[in-house]
């Protein structure tokens, strides 16, 4: 093939790239390959710590006496309430589950609330005590708290900032880095619910659906983990950017490659429908009750025998495996034999979830 | 999703390329229309599957990708202004025009919405009457009828604050320009299911028969690609050169008259741009003058549009199916899904899009 330009009247041309972004997009929130960029390049620069770096859910510090894990997180959710949830519980279940995902009994939140002039006080009392209802499941103290609010338009409702504290049982070393070729990937149950109900209940599907988020604390579930003797290697909640963000960041973080089987990955029939009609990847959608379990191959029937003992984990399935090569990469073997690239997602998928 | 998954049997997918594989005995250069097809070929790994014989060569089906640099410039030039709510699909946002994209028009203040159907634009002029609210109309025949639907229901309404801003393509234009251009490869087409399940496949036989080439309405399921491509296979080397139908299940051949008339009422054919391709005549839609009133680019003066392509992306040539994403030496490189040097790697359709989000086993890893 030559690279003559082709004849008139067919004239190919294309565009310039865009020069680097002078403002935030929404996609630098959308937990892809932008959300990346804003922190390698606008962030870590500036702002950074040997902790922040590591890029876990949450800080791993040394006391002396112990390890704490310590974690923060900010949420924004349209509606404010949702089948299966809300902002409220949003906020304790992100905390704690970032928390956990380090392997930490997540012990002590935080939560500041930014509030919109004129929001409703009732709407604000039930948020208040659904996450009151959700520490307790988790077993979590809310110990610190504030308010402000902010004038009309300013903020879209109601805007919730939280922290979190957790103590790390000796023994435990949960890490994005800790993939080795050889282990098995489990997921605790099907993916993308979260996501497709809050689009639902925004009214944006043409269709009616009965689903709703798994918004849903995690920490029981990792406890059952090491309870049953596993030994686990790496846990992620894929929340923003799904799944495959999540993997590609084990993949890179540990230098593996990550397998996935494509028949092997629960999708609820609902989701996969909704997906298929916007166009979007199930891998791509937000989980919020939903974990990833890296262990070794050998634990993996007990990891997921243990998992199904709750109800939160009673979808566990293993979904693919740790290899050495390609490092760095996300692979899934299709149903029909082929293997394909799983990339993170760019930037803003959906409109925005939370 | 029981229906789906029948069309995605892998036994069958299988059987059915065991049946290609019998029936290949020389080359085949085959043309999926739409940029769907592309996607769900090198999504499901298909295209690894199929015997070297036959070469799948990625058509200009995708509306995004094909839409105008100048129109895109103008869209991001009417987004910017105060008075307006721009609403969209999703797709439209990320492409790049000559120094900006939609994304970073809003980021700056402008009011751009995304919406799943012009109808919800037009619902948004109703509730916001001291705004002008426009709708981006691009597409296919595909989207056609619900942008004439919107035009249509405006005016019923009486409102005098929408309008749409029309880049409508049209897939029997774009074939001929492709058969009539020189170094043509493609022999036969898997037509784009969607767009003839509302448009039928009544336009078809006359190119077939004029240049010779099978054209074989396709649907989207691996199980349909791979019908398609036997299909256009057993004409070729049968030396027929027919208009056959392969999506039954969603396709007849008048297609959905009530929408075709809709449409009709609307728009009229005539010459369109292609991005990276040039003008092809009859090959888009406008919108005719007893609709002028609902015309964006009438409505909002945003004086000259300098639009500046650039010579560094082989878009066009992918897109009239001379060469594949991987032959670009700046795929994957210089030009990411992030950095998209033409809409091909920005649309969710887009054939360099598809290549870079599935098919990249010998592009290493940066970082």
């Amino acid at each position: 093939m030559s690279n003559a330009p082709p004849t008139n009247p067919l004239n190919a041309s294309c565009p310039t790239p865009l020069p680097q972004h002078e403002r935030v997009v929404l996609g630098h929130g959308g937990g892809g390959r932008l959300t990346s960029d804003l922190i390698e390049k606008l962030f870590r620069p500036v702002l950074s710590s040997r902790v922040l770096a590591e890029g876990d859910d949450s800080a791993v510090l040394d006391t002396g006496t112990g390890r704490l894990a310590f974690s923060t997180d900010a949420h924004i959710v349209h509606p404010l309430e949702f089948p299966g949830g809300d902002i409220g519980r949003l906020a304790v279940c992100g905390t704690v589950n970032d928390l956990a995902m380090v392997g930490a009994r997540p012990r002590w939140l935080s939560a500041a609330f930014i509030i919109e002039e004129g929001l409703p006080t009732d709407l604000l009392a039930r948020i208040a005590a659904s996450m009151q209802r959700a520490a307790e499941e988790a077993g979590v103290e809310l110990v610190a708290a504030d308010t402000k609010v902010a004038p009309r338009g300013t903020v879209d409702g109601l805007q919730i900032a939280s922290g979190g504290v957790g103590l790390i049982p000796d023994g435990r070393d949960v890490r994005a880095a800790n993939a080795k070729p050889g282990d098995a990937v489990l997921v605790s149950g099907p993916i993308g619910n979260h996501g497709i109900a809050v689009l639902a209940a925004r009214g944006e599907l043409a269709f009616d659906t009965t689903l709703r988020s798994d918004a849903a604390p995690l920490n029981s579930l990792v406890e059952r983990l090491f309870d049953a003797g596993v030994a686990v290697h790496v846990l992620r909640d894929p929340t923003r950017g799904g799944v495959a963000a999540s993997l590609n960041e084990i993949a890179k973080a540990s230098a593996v490659s990550i397998v996935l089987n494509e028949e092997a990955i629960p999708i609820d029939p609902q989701v996969e429908a909704a997906s298929e009609m916007l166009g979007f990847d199930p891998l791509h959608i937000a989980n919020e009750g939903k974990l990833i379990a890296i262990v070794p191959s050998g634990d993996a029937e007990r990891a997921l025998t243990a998992m199904k003992e709750l109800s939160v984990g009673e979808g566990a399935v293993p979904i693919g495996r740790v290899e050495e090569a390609p490092a760095g990469r996300v692979l899934l073997e299709t149903a029909l034999g082929p293997t394909r690239i799983i990339d993170m997602p760019a930037g803003e998928l959906l409109p925005r979830i939370c | 999703m029981k229906h789906l998954t029948e069309y995605r049997d892998k036994d069958l997918v299988h059987k059915l390329l065991g049946q290609i594989r019998a029936e290949v005995r020389r080359e085949y250069v085959l043309m999926e229309v739409c940029g769907g097809q592309t996607h769900s070929f090198v999504r499901s790994g298909l295209v690894e599957l199929l015997p070297d014989e036959v070469t799948l060569v990625h058509g200009p089906g995708c509306p995004v990708c094909v839409t105008p640099l100048e129109v895109i410039d103008r869209a991001l030039k009417i987004a910017a202004r105060p008075d307006v709510i721009f609403t969209s699909f999703g797709d439209m946002l990320r492409v790049p025009g000559s120094e900006a994209d939609l994304f970073s028009v809003r980021a700056k203040g402008g009011d751009v919405r995304v919406v799943y159907s012009p109808l919800d634009a037009v619902r948004i002029a109703q509730e916001n009457p001291d705004r002008q609210v426009v709708f981006f109309a691009i597409g296919f025949e595909t989207t056609a009828p619900a942008n004439a639907m919107s035009v249509v229901q405006a005016e019923r309404l009486g409102l005098t604050n929408y309008s749409v801003l029309v880049s409508h393509a049209c897939v029997p234009g774009a074939m001929r320009a492709i058969l009539d251009a020189p170094g043509n490869r493609v022999q036969g087409f898997l037509a784009a299911g969607h767009v003839c399940a509302v448009m039928g496949y009544w336009e078809y036989p006359p190119i077939a028969e004029q240049y010779k080439v099978p054209i074989v309405v396709t649907g989207f399921e691996p199980v349909d690609l791979v019908r398609g491509v036997l299909a256009a296979v057993r004409q070729l080397n049968e030396g027929r050169a027919e208009v056959e139908n392969a999506y039954q299940r969603i396709v007849s051949e008048p297609g959905n008259r009530e929408a075709q008339k809709l449409v009709t009422e609307v728009f009229e054919l005539g010459p369109r741009g292609w991005r990276g391709i040039g003008e092809i005549p009859d090959s888009g839609l406008h919108l005719r003058d007893a609709y002028a009133d609902f015309d964006a680019v009438r409505r909002f003066d945003v004086g000259d549009i300098h639009s500046v392509e650039s010579p560094v992306c082989i878009a066009g040539e992918i897109l009239q199916g001379r060469k594949k994403p991987t032959e670009c030496p700046a795929f994957g490189t210089e030009c990411t899904p992030d950095h998209p040097l033409g809409a091909t790697m920005v649309s969710s359709e887009g054939a360099c899009a598809a290549y870079y989000r599935y098919h990249r086993p010998t592009v290493t890893v940066n970082g």
